[in-house]
C-alpha cells in the first residue's frame, strides 16, 4: 500500500522522503511539512511518518485506537486545482472501489494550536470512517500561507483495515507469511500505554520540557532554525506525555500550549528570515 | 420576461453553512437587482454539498428608461445664468425645454440590458459573500488578496433564458457547464436554461433541492426501521445535516453488537449522532434503545450497500468500544474521589476552582433545605452530598470526550456506585432547566442543588462586578436567573433572593477587599526577619497599627459593598422577572403596579399579587375602584398632599364623608389582614367595599372647601384611600 502511494505521488511530481527520526504527534510536524509549507517556493513531497499520541493509548484493547501508528502524508504547494481528483485517484490506486464504498468530504477545520497553524478542509470518510485529513493550510507558525499548500494525511492502519476487510487493527496481515499487525505491535501498545499513563516519571518529563525549550532558544540565538524546530517538536511531544500522565491542569494546559506555540512560531520566523521571505 | 439561473460550484460546502448561504445568496442577488431598479417575480435557492444555486423568475430583458429633469433658470434670466446652466448640464440652448417661462434640462437615460446588470452582479455577489469562514487556494494565493470562498470555487453557470451571461472572476469564466454526482456521473453536463436545471441534474444523480433530499432521508430512514420491526428516533437536525452531506441520499440500516447496549443509551445515541451522523432506533413496544443504526450514504452502491453498512458498523463498533472503555474506567473511581481533581479546574480566576464552587454550592444547598425553603429539613444531608458530587463527572473520561453529557454521566456513576437515589437524580438533573421549555426539576434534593448552583453562579459574578451588561452575558447569568425563576415558580418556593445570596456575596467581598490587608500582613511577616535587636518591635508595632487601621476601614467597606451588590442583584432579578412575565403575556402595567410597592423580592408572592390584581381589575368593582383611586390621586397630586397629616376632624362630617370613613375603618384592617395572610383575593374584596362610598363621596362632598380645616381633613381622607389601595398594589401604575 505504501509502495502504491509512493508510486502514485512520485509519478505526480512529489519527492519521496523518509520518516523524520523524532517522536511527533502528526506528520504535519515533519519539517518537510511545517517549514517547507512556508515561503513562495513550489514544494511537493510524500512520506510516511510514525506518530505518537500518548493519550490515545488503549492498552491494545480498542480495535482502532493506538498510541503509535503511521500516517502517510502528502504536501503540495501551491495546492493544485484538481487536488480532490488527485486524492480520489490515489484511493483507487490502493484498491478502494468507489462504486461500492461511500466516500465523503465532511467539514473538519484543522487547527494546531501548538504550531500556530490552521486550515480549512475535511475529514474524508470511507463508509463512515475517517481515512484522511484533507486540509488547505491558511496559516503556519502564525504566518499567512503565500501560496496555500494542500495537505493530505492518510491513516494507514485504517485504510489497510478497509482494504484487507478486517475489524480489528491487530488482525491486519503484515505480510503473506502469517505475521499480523498484532504480532508486531500489540505488546508495544500494552507496554507503552502503561508507561504513558502510569509509569513515565513526571519530574524527568518536566525537566526535559524545560531543557528542550531552553535549547530551542539557544538554537534560535545561533540562527539555526532547523535545530530550534527540532527542540520545539521535542517540547511538544514531552507536553503530550505530561498530558497523558494527567499532571497538567486546565489552566496550565493553555500556558504549556502557548509555550510550545511560541517556540514553533519563533522557529518558523527564523526559517522565514534565513530564507529572506517577508511575512 | 425571462428566467435566470446561477450556479456556483465548489468543493464540499460544510452542511451547517448551507441554509444560511442560500439566504445570503437570495439577499445579495435581490440587492444587486434593486440597485438597477429590477426585481424578480420569484427567487428560489438550492444548496448541495457541491453547489449553491439560484433561479430568478420573470426578469424583464432591460431596465426601464428613466427620464430625468433638472430645473434651470427662467427664460428671462440674464445670459450668465443660462451659460452656467448649459455648462453644468452639457446641453445647448436648443435642447432645453421651456415650461411656464422656466427652462428645464431633460435627459433620457435609456434602459440597461438586464444581461449587463447580471454580468456585473455575479462577481459582486461572490466577492461580498459572507461565509462564516473562508479560504484562499491555488496559484493565486501567492497574494493574500486572492479570492476567498468557503472552499475552492470551480465553476459558474449563469444563464439568462438560454443565453450565457459572460462574466469572470479569479480566472473562473461563467458558462453553461456543470458536473453531476461525483461518482455516478463525473463528466460535464450542459444546462440549457433555468427550466431544465433541476431535471438535468436529477438525471445525473444530483437532487438539487435540499428539501427533497431531507424528505427522502426522513421517509426512507423511518421505513427501514419499520421493516426491521423497530421505530426510528426522529431527529430533524440529523435529517438536515445528512441532506447537507449528500447529493443523492441513500439511507441504509445496520446492526451493532447488542453487548454495547450496556453503555448508557444517551451515550450511544450521542456518539452515533455527533461522531457518525447516524440515526438510532428504539424497540417499538418497550421504548428501549435497539442495536440498530441508520446511516445515509451518498451513492447507490453496486452491491446494494452491503460493504457500506459493514464499514459503518465497524466504525460504530470502535466508537462504542471507546465509550465502553471510558464508562468502565470511570465506574471504577468513586465520584467522591474524583472531586479532589476539581481543585485543578479553574472556575474563574477571581472565584477560585470548581472545588471552591462546589463547597459554596454544598453549603447553600444545605441552608436552603434547613431553612425550609426547599423540601423538609431531613433532606439536608442528601442535598449537601448531592451538591458535593454534582460536578465530579467533569473530570471523568466520558465527559471529557462528550462535554454535553455532564450531569447525566454523574447520575449514572452515582447510582452505580450505590449513592441514594435522590442524590443520584440530583447529580443528574442539577443543571436543569437549561433553557426555556426544558424540564424543571421537582424532586426536593434536585431542586435544592439546582437552585444553589445557579444562585451561586449569579451571586458570585455579581460580587466581582461581572454582571451581564447590554447584550454581553459571557457567563450566561441571565439564563441562570431564568432557571432560578422557573425553579421557584414551578415549586412554589418561598425564597428571598437577598437572603439566599448574601453569604456568597459577603464571602467574595471579604476575600476581594481582604486581599490588600492580608498582603500587608504578609509584608509585615516578611520584613520582621530583616531586623535584629530592639528595633524590630518598633517597626512591627508601626506596621501592625497600619494593618489594624486598614482592617477597620475594611469592615465598613465590606458591609456597604455587600449591601449594594445585593440590591443590585435583587434589581436584576426583578428586571428578569418582569421581562419573563411580559413575554408570558402578563400586562406590564399590572406587573409595575405590584413591583412599585418595593419590599423583598419574593417571586411567588409577587406573582400571586399580579394574578389577583389581573383578576380584580377585569371586574366592574375593580374598574370603578381604579377610577375612584385615580380621581383621589389626581386631587392629591394637584394639591401637593403627599402624606397623611393626621389632622383631627374638628367638624361634623357630611353623610357621604361619614360613610367613607366607616368603610375605610372596616376595609383597612380587613385588607391588611388578608395581605398578611397572603390572601390577595380577599384583600381585593376588602378594597372593593370602598368603591360605593368613594363614588358617593365624590358626588356630594366638596374637597376644596373654603374652610381650610375641612379641606385638610378631606385631603387626608383621600390619602387614606390611596394608602389603603397601596396595601395591594400601586394603582397609579395601572393604565386605563
Amino acid at each position: 500500500m505504501i509502495l502504491a502511494l509512493h508510486d502514485y505521488w512520485s509519478e505526480r511530481g512529489c519527492v519521496i522522503l523518509q520518516p523524520y527520526d523524532m517522536e511527533m504527534g502528526a506528520g504535519t510536524f515533519h519539517p518537510a511539512t511545517t517549514l517547507r509549507a512556508l515561503g513562495p517556493d513550489r514544494w511537493n513531497a510524500a512520506f510516511v511518518q510514525p506518530c505518537r499520541r500518548p493519550t490515545d493509548g488503549r492498552y491494545g484493547e480498542n480495535p482502532n485506537r493506538l498510541q503509535h501508528y503511521y500516517q502517510y502524508q502528502v504536501i503540495l504547494k501551491p495546492s493544485p486545482p484538481d487536488l480532490q481528483d488527485l486524492y480520489l485517484g490515489s484511493l483507487a490506486a490502493i484498491g478502494v472501489d468507489m462504486t461500492k464504498h461511500d466516500i465523503r468530504f465532511v467539514e473538519d477545520d484543522w487547527e494546531s494550536p501548538t504550531l500556530g497553524a490552521w486550515g480549512l478542509g475535511w475529514e474524508v470518510w470511507c463508509d463512515g470512517m475517517e481515512v484522511t485529513q484533507f486540509t488547505y493550510f491558511q496559516q503556519m507558525g502564525g504566518f499567512d500561507m503565500k501560496p496555500v499548500a494542500g495537505e493530505l494525511t492518510y491513516g494507514l492502519e485504517r485504510l489497510a483495515m478497509y482494504i484487507q476487510d478486517v475489524d480489528n487493527v491487530y488482525d491486519l496481515r503484515f505480510n503473506d507469511a502469517g505475521v499480523s499487525y498484532g504480532d508486531v505491535f500489540l505488546e508495544n501498545e500494552r507496554q507503552m500505554s502503561a508507561w504513558n499513563f502510569e509509569v513515565a516519571d513526571t519530574d524527568t518529563l518536566f525537566d526535559s520540557f524545560r531543557k528542550a525549550a531552553a535549547e530551542c532558544e539557544r538554537s534560535l540565538a545561533a540562527k539555526l532554525p532547523l535545530a530550534a524546530y527540532e527542540q520545539a517538536i521535542k517540547a511538544s511531544h514531552t507536553f503530550n506525555l505530561l498530558q497523558a500522565r494527567g499532571v497538567i491542569s486546565v489552566a496550565e494546559r493553555q500556558a504549556y500550549i502557548g509555550r510550545v506555540r511560541d517556540l514553533a512560531k519563533a522557529s518558523c520566523a527564523a526559517w522565514m528570515e534565513k530564507n529572506g521571505w517577508a511575512a | 420576461m425571462t428566467d435566470f439561473l446561477l450556479e456556483l460550484r465548489s468543493e464540499e460546502i460544510p452542511a451547517r453553512m448551507q441554509a444560511k448561504a442560500r439566504e445570503d445568496l437570495a439577499r445579495l442577488f435581490a440587492a444587486e437587482l434593486a440597485k438597477a431598479g429590477l426585481s424578480a417575480g420569484a427567487l428560489v435557492t438550492y444548496a448541495t454539498p457541491r453547489r449553491l444555486a439560484l433561479i430568478a423568475r420573470d426578469l424583464p430583458l432591460a431596465t426601464e428608461a428613466v427620464s430625468e429633469e433638472v430645473k434651470g433658470p427662467r427664460a428671462s434670466a440674464p445670459p450668465q445664468a443660462l451659460e452656467g446652466f448649459l455648462r453644468k448640464t452639457g446641453l445647448s440652448r436648443e435642447q432645453l425645454v421651456e415650461r411656464d417661462g422656466v427652462l428645464f434640462a431633460v435627459t433620457q437615460r435609456p434602459g440597461r440590458a438586464t444581461a449587463e446588470v447580471l454580468a456585473e452582479a455575479i462577481p459582486a455577489i461572490i466577492r461580498a459573500f459572507p461565509w462564516p469562514k473562508s479560504m484562499r487556494w491555488g496559484d493565486a494565493s501567492l497574494s493574500t488578496e486572492s479570492l476567498r470562498w468557503v472552499r475552492p470555487l470551480h465553476g459558474i453557470v449563469a444563464l439568462f433564458g438560454e443565453d450565457i451571461i459572460s462574466t469572470e472572476i479569479a480566472d473562473i469564466a461563467s458558462g453553461a457547464t456543470t458536473y453531476g454526482h461525483r461518482f455516478h456521473h463525473p463528466g460535464p453536463i450542459t444546462i440549457g436554461s433555468a427550466n431544465d436545471y433541476v431535471e438535468k441534474l436529477r438525471a445525473c444523480h444530483v437532487l438539487v433541492d435540499q428539501d427533497e433530499r431531507a424528505a427522502i432521508i426522513r421517509g426512507r430512514a423511518a421505513a427501514l426501521a419499520v421493516e426491521a420491526g423497530l421505530e426510528l428516533i426522529e431527529d430533524d437536525g440529523l435529517v438536515a445535516e445528512n441532506a447537507g452531506l449528500t447529493e443523492w441520499p441513500v439511507p441504509l440500516l445496520g446492526r451493532f453488537d447488542a453487548d454495547y447496549l450496556s453503555v448508557p443509551p444517551e451515550v450511544i445515541q450521542l456518539t452515533a449522532r455527533v461522531n457518525q451522523k447516524y440515526f438510532v432506533c428504539r424497540d417499538a413496544s418497550t421504548g428501549a434503545l435497539a442495536n440498530a443504526f441508520v446511516c445515509t450514504a451518498n451513492i447507490e452502491a453496486s452491491d446494494g450497500g452491503a460493504k457500506i453498512v459493514e464499514g459503518n458498523r465497524k466504525v460504530l463498533a470502535a466508537r462504542l468500544s471507546d465509550a465502553r472503555f471510558f464508562y468502565d474506567t470511570d465506574l471504577k473511581v468513586p465520584l467522591a474521589d474524583q472531586t479532589a481533581k476539581l481543585e485543578r479546574i479553574v472556575f474563574h480566576e477571581k472565584l477560585g476552582s470548581v472545588a471552591d464552587k462546589v463547597d459554596r454550592v454544598a453549603k447553600l444547598a444545605r441552608w436552603l433545605v434547613e431553612e425550609g425553603v426547599v423540601g423538609t429539613p431531613d433532606l439536608a444531608d442528601r442535598a449537601e452530598r448531592a451538591a458535593r458530587l454534582a460536578k465530579a463527572d467533569l473530570v471523568t473520561g466520558m465527559v471529557g470526550e462528550f462535554p454535553e453529557l455532564q450531569g447525566l454521566m454523574g447520575g449514572y456513576y452515582a447510582a452505580a456506585q450505590g449513592e441514594d437515589a435522590a442524590v443520584a437524580a440530583a447529580v443528574r438533573d442539577h443543571y436543569k432547566p437549561v433553557g426555556q421549555g426544558d424540564d424543571v426539576p421537582t424532586e426536593p434534593v434536585t431542586v435544592a442543588v439546582a437552585l444553589a448552583d445557579k444562585l451561586d453562579t449569579i451571586a458570585s459574578f455579581f460580587a466581582i462586578n461581572l454582571e451581564p451588561t447590554g447584550s454581553r452575558d459571557p457567563f450566561a447569568i441571565r439564563r441562570a436567573a431564568l432557571g432560578v425563576i422557573a425553579l421557584v415558580v414551578d415549586n412554589h418556593l418561598r425564597l428571598v433572593i437577598r437572603q439566599a445570596s448574601m453569604s456568597v456575596i459577603l464571602k467574595q467581598v471579604i476575600e476581594d477587599l481582604g486581599r490588600p490587608a492580608s498582603e500587608t500582613a504578609k509584608r509585615l511577616r516578611d520584613s520582621v526577619s530583616d531586623f535584629g535587636g530592639e528595633a524590630v518591635y518598633a517597626v512591627a508595632n508601626k506596621m501592625i497599627e497600619e494593618a489594624a487601621g486598614a482592617m477597620r476601614e475594611l469592615r465598613k467597606d465590606v458591609l456597604k459593598i455587600a449591601v449594594l451588590i445585593s440590591m443590585n442583584l435583587t434589581g436584576f432579578f426583578a428586571e428578569r422577572l418582569k421581562v419573563q412575565q411580559k413575554e408570558a403575556g402578563v400586562r406590564h402595567d399590572l406587573i409595575d403596579a405590584v413591583f412599585a410597592l418595593g419590599g423583598e423580592l419574593d417571586i411567588v408572592l409577587l406573582l400571586a399579587r399580579v394574578r389577583s390584581l389581573q383578576g380584580f381589575i377585569g371586574t366592574e368593582d375593580g374598574a370603578n375602584l381604579l377610577a375612584g383611586y385615580k380621581r383621589a390621586a389626581n386631587i392629591l397630586k394637584k394639591e401637593g398632599h403627599a402624606a397623611l397629616t393626621g389632622a383631627a376632624m374638628a367638624y361634623t362630617p357630611e353623610p357621604a364623608e361619614a360613610a367613607l370613613l366607616a368603610a375605610l375603618a372596616a376595609a383597612e384592617p380587613a385588607a391588611a389582614r388578608a395581605v398578611a395572610a397572603e390572601d390577595f383575593e380577599a384583600a381585593m374584596a376588602a378594597l372593593a367595599t370602598l368603591r360605593a362610598p368613594i363614588d358617593g363621596f365624590f358626588e356630594s362632598v366638596t374637597v376644596n372647601d373654603s374652610d381650610p380645616a375641612k379641606r385638610a381633613a378631606r385631603l387626608d381622607l383621600l390619602a387614606r384611600v390611596r394608602a389603603a389601595v397601596h396595601t395591594v398594589a400601586d394603582f397609579g401604575k395601572i393604565e386605563g
